[in-house]
């Protein structure tokens, strides 16, 4: 495996365990999005070094899909969170629970 | 991997883990998206260096641009400046629980690499090289995309009016709840 | 004849316009549709009828088979939507999709003023399609689907009144009590299939007209089992119960399902099957015996009853019994002639009936009636032509097809019990005095006899034209309808008995030049007589006590009490069915509902709901409502799953 491919692999590991730490620990339910972009960019990256190392179109393919999705997501992410900012007045995650069992 | 190569990434790479960390850490959410900012830039050079520059184009005109914007408006429309962002964190837990799980998928996503043959490297067949140099041309990108992967493609198009319908339909709030509106903007000025 | 299902067809498409749409459309258009769609019915009958006694290729009163569907192929069970036309099955098409029509146009005036007119229709339309279904079928099964359809029919029209309570359990009455009835008919059906292996009319009739490698027990138990159904459906003695509540259906109804056609229907199968009857004569005396004690015991009732719709009832149960008398005995044509010519002036009866109703509305208690011939006379004048049929008047329909029926009874010799044939004919006579005096009694009651009503609260009137012609048309049925089976004395051509000889050949009717022996004709004539003088007898004491002496009842009434209030109470039918079925049944029922229903049903729907539930509680503290504590969920299985994985596949 080329070593820049190998790289960026573990570069794509290290940003999604950060994304995963960050919607665990953050309250903030922007910053929770946030992180989960993140971890969508790290599978991203995942996707276009697998490219590079196959020599395959399709890696690349995958990451701008992703990426499509990623901005539908957020989209109706965002609506959420405006949604429920205007009608609590808050957006505390923690707050957001009446689901409770 | 040359060496230029190789001095080329790793800074880059130092930076995207330094914005994802500005980003879990920082207590203002604008400064997390300006964190989360510096980290997709660096992707997109990083996806140059793996030569995709389509990609890279697109990762900073889509996320850097479009979507990056419309967090930065959100944010500034709804946190109130002076607020005191006392619900960032949580819970010593919550923190426990959070790393332990950070730290397990880091740990099976390495093993799996190394598993896969991360760590034996091999210098790229001339064949190879050819090959990933074909795929950094947009053309191939565009072929791929509108023969083998036209219903995958048409489908995200499909998904990205819903999502917009949804989002419409959803931040319409509900007749006689306008004031709710003016309430924020009042306490955003 | 490859068309003869149109005639199913046409009520078919009436009931699906008029069931589906017949809301919004305009009632002249819903009328038009339901008569005319009949009437398309009648004619294709009427066709396939002349075409044929033309027809070159059967022969002579032949078979024609043919079927449109494949429906059932399981093995060696293969039933097709498939039709017969035969004499028998032409005859009983013409009549049924006549009367039905004439009882249409009639229904137009009757149920003018209904809200349900559109629904009326539709449950018409939907019974003569499947009246036509009943005896045009080739098949046993078909034949059970137009079977439960009429009784489906009856059910609805019944019940059509369903505000009225009496109306409503009415409907579920008629139901229930031919549902016992329908059970021994699938029973009986089963067992033809599991021994005979067929399915189908003529070939049923082909593997019976030879030996068979069964004894006459099967064929007893097959014929009883069959029978019971009839009895349910033709409303004999012990099922009867059903249909004098039936009336409370409207009269047009009543005319054409609980007198003309539906109640018919158990004649009409014991006549179809007749092959498979006469292998029993067991079963076939048993069928004389019961057909005929329910002539009388229903005549005896219908003496008494102050309902004018109840009398007829009651005579149409006691009709019935002729029919089943004649068909046990052997004499099939006869009773399809007998059944013939009472689907004209029964109806005729109820439909004049239902004038009388109309006229001074909705009254029916004849107590409450009198003199309306003033009133009404064209209606007068048909119940009394219909009176006079019923009740065996010279040279009006009834007479010649009620002497039939007494003279085989005379006649008859069966080998079980040889003096079976006279000992029915006694009781068929007495049958025809009781008949005539209860119908006179009715006309004097309802028509002649003083009035008992305040004339200006009431104001009787004469009904439209719509209903009168129908009438007028049943009326000519009723009187000339005998003229197709003339007896022998007569010296004129029997119409009706070859035509459907070679059906229901293998009875014991005598050939032609039997019947024209002198001693027979003399017999014959002298039975006529016999009877002439019983119903003249009848027709006079109805004069006597109801015109001449009128008032004389009431002290007849206080000098029978006992046997009055007997007659009055039914027989206390009733009464013993609800003390031996039904107040049972409901206990049974309510131990039943107290026991297995609350007790170990719902306690096994508890069980599990309280299982769930305790699941439920216990994984309840992981339903946080915490997005992140769910985040945690989803992202440790994902990494838990990826270990397990790797540990499964080493």
């Amino acid at each position: 495996m080329e070593r820049v491919v190998a790289y960026s692999l573990i570069l794509s590991g290290v940003l999604f365990s950060m994304g995963v730490l960050g919607v665990m620990i953050r309250r903030h339910p922007l910053v929770m999005f946030m992180c989960i972009e993140l971890m969508l960019n790290a599978a991203n990256l995942a996707f276009v070094a697998f490219a590079r190392h196959v020599g395959e179109v399709s890696g690349q393919i995958y990451a701008l899909i992703v990426m499509a999705v990623a901005a539908a997501e957020v989209a109706v992410g965002l609506a959420i969170i405006v949604a429920v900012y205007r009608h609590r007045m808050d957006v505390d995650i923690d707050d957001v629970s009446s689901l409770r069992g | 991997m040359n060496a230029l190569e190789l001095w080329v990434f790793v800074p880059i790479g130092v930076l995207a883990v330094i914005g994802a960390a500005g980003l879990v850490a920082a207590r203002n959410p604008i400064h997390s998206a300006l964190f989360l900012l510096l980290n997709l830039l660096s992707l997109a050079a990083i996806f140059l260096i793996l030569w995709s520059p389509l990609m890279a184009a697109l990762q900073i005109i889509v996320y850097a641009g479009a979507i990056m914007v419309l967090f930065i408006f959100v944010i500034l429309f709804f946190v109130r400046p002076r607020q005191v962002h006392t619900m960032s964190y949580s819970l010593p837990l919550m923190y426990a629980l959070g790393a332990l799980l950070a730290v397990s998928v880091l740990g099976v996503v390495l093993f799996a690499l190394y598993q896969g043959g991360l760590f034996n490297p091999a210098l790229p067949a001339a064949a190879q090289v050819e090959a990933a140099t074909s795929i950094s041309s947009p053309s191939t990108l565009g072929r791929g995309l509108f023969s083998r992967y036209l219903l995958p493609f048409e489908l995200t198009s499909v998904l990205l009016l819903v999502a917009m319908l949804g989002a419409v339909v959803m931040t319409r709030g509900e007749p006689g709840d306008g004031s709710s509106r003016e309430d924020s903007a009042e306490e955003a000025d | 004849m490859q068309y003869i299902h149109l005639a199913i067809l046409w009520p078919l498409i009436g009931l699906l316009v008029n069931g589906l749409f017949g809301r919004h459309l305009p009632r002249k258009l819903v009328g038009f549709v339901g008569c005319f769609s009949v009437f398309l019915s009648f004619m294709v009958s009427l066709y396939a009828f002349v075409m044929y006694l033309g027809s070159q290729t059967l022969g002579l009163f032949g078979e024609y088979e043919y079927y449109i569907l494949p429906w059932i192929e399981v093995a060696d069970l293969k039933i097709n939507y498939g039709f017969l036309v035969d004499p028998l099955s032409l005859l009983m098409a013409l009549t049924v999709s006549l009367v039905s029509f004439l009882v249409h146009v009639y229904s137009l005036g009757y149920m003018a003023d209904d809200d349900g007119y559109s629904r009326f229709f539709a449950y018409l339309n939907l019974f003569v399609a499947m009246m036509l279904t009943l005896v045009l079928a080739n098949n046993l099964v078909l034949m059970f689907i137009g079977w439960e359809g009429v009784g489906l029919s009856s059910y609805l029209l019944i019940g059509f009144w369903y505000r009225r309570k009496a109306a409503a359990d009415a409907g579920m009455k008629a139901f229930v009590v031919n549902r016992l009835g329908d059970f021994a008919f699938l029973i009986g059906i089963f067992l033809t299939f599991w021994f005979l292996h067929n399915m189908r009319f003529t070939a049923l009739r082909a593997e019976l007209s030879g030996p068979t490698e069964y004894g006459p027990y099967l064929f007893t138990a097959i014929a009883l089992f069959l029978f019971v159904g009839a009895i349910g459906k033709s409303a004999q003695f012990p099922l009867h119960v059903w249909l004098p509540d039936a009336m409370e259906g409207p009269t047009p109804v009543s005319a054409l399902i609980h007198a003309a056609t539906m109640v018919t229907a158990g004649v009409y199968m014991v006549c179809r099957l007749n092959f498979l009857f006469t292998w029993s004569s067991f079963a076939l005396l048993v069928i004389a015996f019961l057909g005929g004690f329910t002539a009388i015991f229903a005549a005896s009732i219908a003496l008494v009853q102050n309902d004018i719709k109840r009398v007829l009832a009651y005579s149409t149960i006691s009709q019935l019994g002729y029919m089943f008398l004649a068909a046990g005995l052997g004499a099939f044509w006869i009773a399809i002639f007998h059944l013939f010519t009472h689907a004209f002036f029964k109806s005729l009866l109820f439909l004049s009936a239902g004038s009388v109703i109309h006229g001074v509305r909705g009254e029916q208690d004849m107590r409450k009636m009198g003199g309306l011939a003033r009133y009404m006379p064209q209606t007068y004048w048909n119940f009394l032509i219909g009176a006079m049929a019923i009740s065996g008047i010279p040279l009006l329909a009834g007479f010649f097809s009620k002497d039939a029926i007494l003279f085989a009874a005379f006649q008859a010799k069966p080998e079980l019990i040889p003096s079976a044939g006279t000992i029915l004919w006694i009781v068929g006579i007495a049958t025809a005095l009781l008949t005539a005096f209860y119908m006179f009694r009715q006309v004097y009651m309802v028509f002649l006899t003083p009035p008992r009503f305040e004339e200006s609260e009431l104001r009787p009137h004469e009904v439209s034209w719509v209903m009168l012609v129908p009438l007028w048309l049943l009326s000519i049925g009723s009187v000339f309808g005998g003229y197709l089976a003339l007896p022998a004395l007569f010296r004129l051509p029997n119409l009706l008995g070859p035509f459907l000889q070679r059906t229901l050949a293998l009875g014991t009717e005598k050939s032609a030049e039997e019947l024209h022996r002198a001693s027979d004709l003399l017999r014959e004539g002298l039975l006529m007589g016999v009877s002439v003088v019983l119903v003249l007898a009848g027709v006079g004491l109805a004069y006597y006590l109801y015109r001449v002496r009128w008032g004389v009842t009431e002290r007849l009434k206080r000098m029978f009490a006992a046997p009055y209030r007997l007659l009055l109470n039914k027989y206390y039918v009733d009464e013993l069915y609800d003390a031996a079925v039904v107040t049972p049944g409901r206990t049974f029922a309510a131990a039943v509902d107290e026991v297995v229903d609350r007790g170990v049903v719902d306690g096994l729907v508890n069980l599990v709901a309280f299982v769930v539930g305790a699941f439920g509680q216990l994984l309840r503290p992981l339903q946080t409502g915490f997005v992140r504590n769910y985040a945690w969920y989803v992202g440790s299985g994902a990494v838990a799953l990826v270990i397990i994985l790797w540990l499964v596949r080493g």
